[in-house]
């Protein structure tokens, strides 16, 4: 028995053979792991706390409504423009795409479609700028505000069609067998019974794609970077200041305000990035929770 | 087509002041001298890619009477029933051979719209399922979407009513579906189902995740659809084809050639299938000996 690889059932439960070691070996690689765990979450943290130590300063009400040089307002104003005029364009194509997916295409189609939206995340965003710059800005040989909504959609464009598509595909089959056993077009059950059910997912893949294109910075400065930091313009068809780019900008003047500025707006950006991410996903959470419950 | 489905359901112009119409349609059926038959499936074979899941199934299904199909797991009596209104059809493998006639006309045929054969072939499913939206709406989207909505609250009332389900959820029609009780639920896709006042409903087993309780508040809803419907009903419960059922058909696995291969064995009146069965078959499963 001694000697053998099963080991004598009568002797102490401690460890044999070479236990200990590959007790030590597993020992060692949860320790990597969870050290690649908290550096992960330090870069977060350090990144967080080194926007808050250096831009709670510059924070002020002058700083947030005025235009330059004692306020942002202008920049802040143009983001939110730029941002809506992308998602405008970006929601409704994401939105069908993502029903294309799940009701009509066919398990092939929706292979296609899925590894098509994935590949277009994986674009890098100066390529997405030179392409509005090229077609849009070059072409009208004018920087519109526009352009780089354009550029800013397609980066939205396969986040808000992949996130709808995972929410479109929890909403329950007996549901739309319940509407097509009812004698109604598929369209009709689609807009008034999938859709609705779909909404909040929708919503929040929403938000997170405009939580994801509002610091895209190089479309920008390839399409609205020439601009009047002190117009309070909504105007899309010019180029609008805006946060990225004047972030960009200010940094690299070599001048102390410059930086305290710059702290100052990647402050507000990543607090709207963050609270809205944040805010997405616990909506997002619930409305999963409500669909396969 | 130009004969009118007629309108089954009254709209009473003060429903509120009515007593329950529920019963009164049962006294109306007459006994047919010769059945008129809603479906006449002839030599109806169902393939699912290579597997054939039903064969050469000849069977006529009556006016205003509630036919059973009954028999064991897989023998494609829900396939069958499924066929009826074309529910299949989003199988991608699905295959029909021969033919099944609806009131003369062929469901498969080729000017057939999918969409027409199921605003006229009603279909209650296994597993309630409700929408995600209030009772009212639930029962009053059907009709909204094909353009009925003159009268729409005395609709969804005729429709509750209907179902048995009025007196119960009456004062929180505005309420979530989601908040009804399984039974509840089953009967409120039966309202659903019979709001825009269709010809036939098909029932796939619509009591088999409901308690003996609700399982008899849907039999004695059945009754009461009895002749202002043809009902065909798949049931895994032989008691309940006999308490329901005018005709029951029972289906089985018959292993022709190589493979088992769903087929039916013998359609009758139900007492006759259950006391006084013609095939030894039949006799073997209503008494339990089957397998």
């Amino acid at each position: 028995m001694s000697g053998g690889l099963v080991p004598d059932p009568t002797a102490p439960l401690t460890p044999s053979g070479n236990l200990r070691r590959r007790q030590i070996v597993s020992r060692v690689a949860e320790v990597v792991a969870t050290g690649a765990a908290v550096i992960a979450i330090a870069a977060l943290v350090i990144v967080i706390w080194t926007v808050v130590s250096r831009g709670a300063s510059a924070i002020s009400l002058d700083f947030l409504f005025t235009g330059y040089p004692t306020g942002v307002g202008p920049m802040l104003l143009g983001t939110v423009v730029i941002a809506l005029v992308a998602t405008a364009i970006a929601m409704p194509i994401g939105v069908l795409v993502a029903l294309f997916i799940t009701e009509y295409s066919g398990a092939k189609g929706a292979r296609t479609m899925k590894l098509t939206l994935d590949l277009l995340n994986g674009l890098p965003s100066i390529i997405l700028g030179l392409f509005a710059f090229v077609f849009i800005v070059a072409a009208q040989e004018k920087q519109t505000a526009f352009a780089g909504s354009v550029a800013l959609a397609i980066i939205e464009l396969p986040l808000i069609a992949r996130g709808s598509q995972e929410v479109l595909q929890l909403v329950p089959g007996n549901l739309r067998e319940a509407s097509d056993a009812l004698g109604i077009a598929r369209w009709r059950s689609t807009l008034t019974v999938v859709l609705p059910s779909a909404l909040g997912g929708i919503v929040t893949s929403t938000i997170l794609a405009v939580a994801r294109a509002a610091g895209e910075t190089a479309p920008l400065i390839l399409t609205t970077s020439a601009f009047d930091p002190n117009s309070f313009s909504i105007n899309p068809f010019e180029a609008l200041p805006n946060v990225p780019t004047w972030i960009y900008k200010v940094s690299e003047e070599g001048n102390p305000n410059g930086y305290a500025e710059a702290w100052g707006m990647s402050l507000i950006l990543v607090s709207i990035i963050l609270f809205a991410s944040l805010g997405a996903r616990a909506l997002l959470a619930r409305s999963k929770r409500k669909l396969s419950s | 087509m130009t004969q009118a489905v007629p309108s089954r359901i009254r709209v009473q112009p003060k429903a509120g002041a009515m007593p329950p119409a529920v019963t009164e349609t049962t006294v109306e059926m007459q006994p047919l001298v010769a059945p008129e038959l809603v479906f006449d499936s002839r030599g109806v074979s169902i393939f699912y890619g290579a597997k054939q899941a039903l064969a050469a199934v000849n069977l006529g299904i009556r006016r205003g009477q509630i036919t059973a199909l009954i028999g064991p797991s897989g023998c494609g009596k829900t396939t069958f029933l499924r066929s009826l209104n074309r529910m299949n059809d989003s199988v991608a493998s699905f295959r029909i051979e021969g033919s099944i006639l609806y009131h003369g006309h062929d469901i498969y045929g080729s000017n057939v719209d999918r969409v027409e054969v199921r605003r006229r072939i009603g279909m209650v499913f296994q597993k309630p399922n409700p929408f995600p939206k209030s009772i009212y709406d639930n029962v009053a989207w059907a009709p909204r979407n094909l353009g009925l909505r003159r009268g729409l609250d005395e609709r969804v009332e005729e429709a509750l009513r209907g179902a048995a389900l009025w007196d119960e959820v009456k004062d929180r029609l505005k309420d979530s579906a989601l908040g009804l009780s399984g039974g509840q639920q089953q009967r409120l896709c039966i309202a659903r189902a019979i709001a825009i006042e269709p010809d036939v409903l098909l029932l796939d087993e619509p009591a088999s995740a409901l308690d003996p309780i609700a399982t008899g508040a849907i039999e004695d809803l059945m009754h009461s659809l009895k002749g202002r419907f043809t009902i065909v009903i798949v049931t895994h419960n032989m008691q309940q084809a006999a308490r329901v059922a005018d005709r029951t058909a029972f289906f089985s696995l018959e292993t022709s050639g190589e493979k088992p291969v769903g087929s039916l064995i013998e359609v009758d009146e139900t007492e006759k299938i259950f006391a006084n069965p013609r095939d030894p078959r039949t006799r073997d499963y209503v008494s339990g000996r089957f397998g």
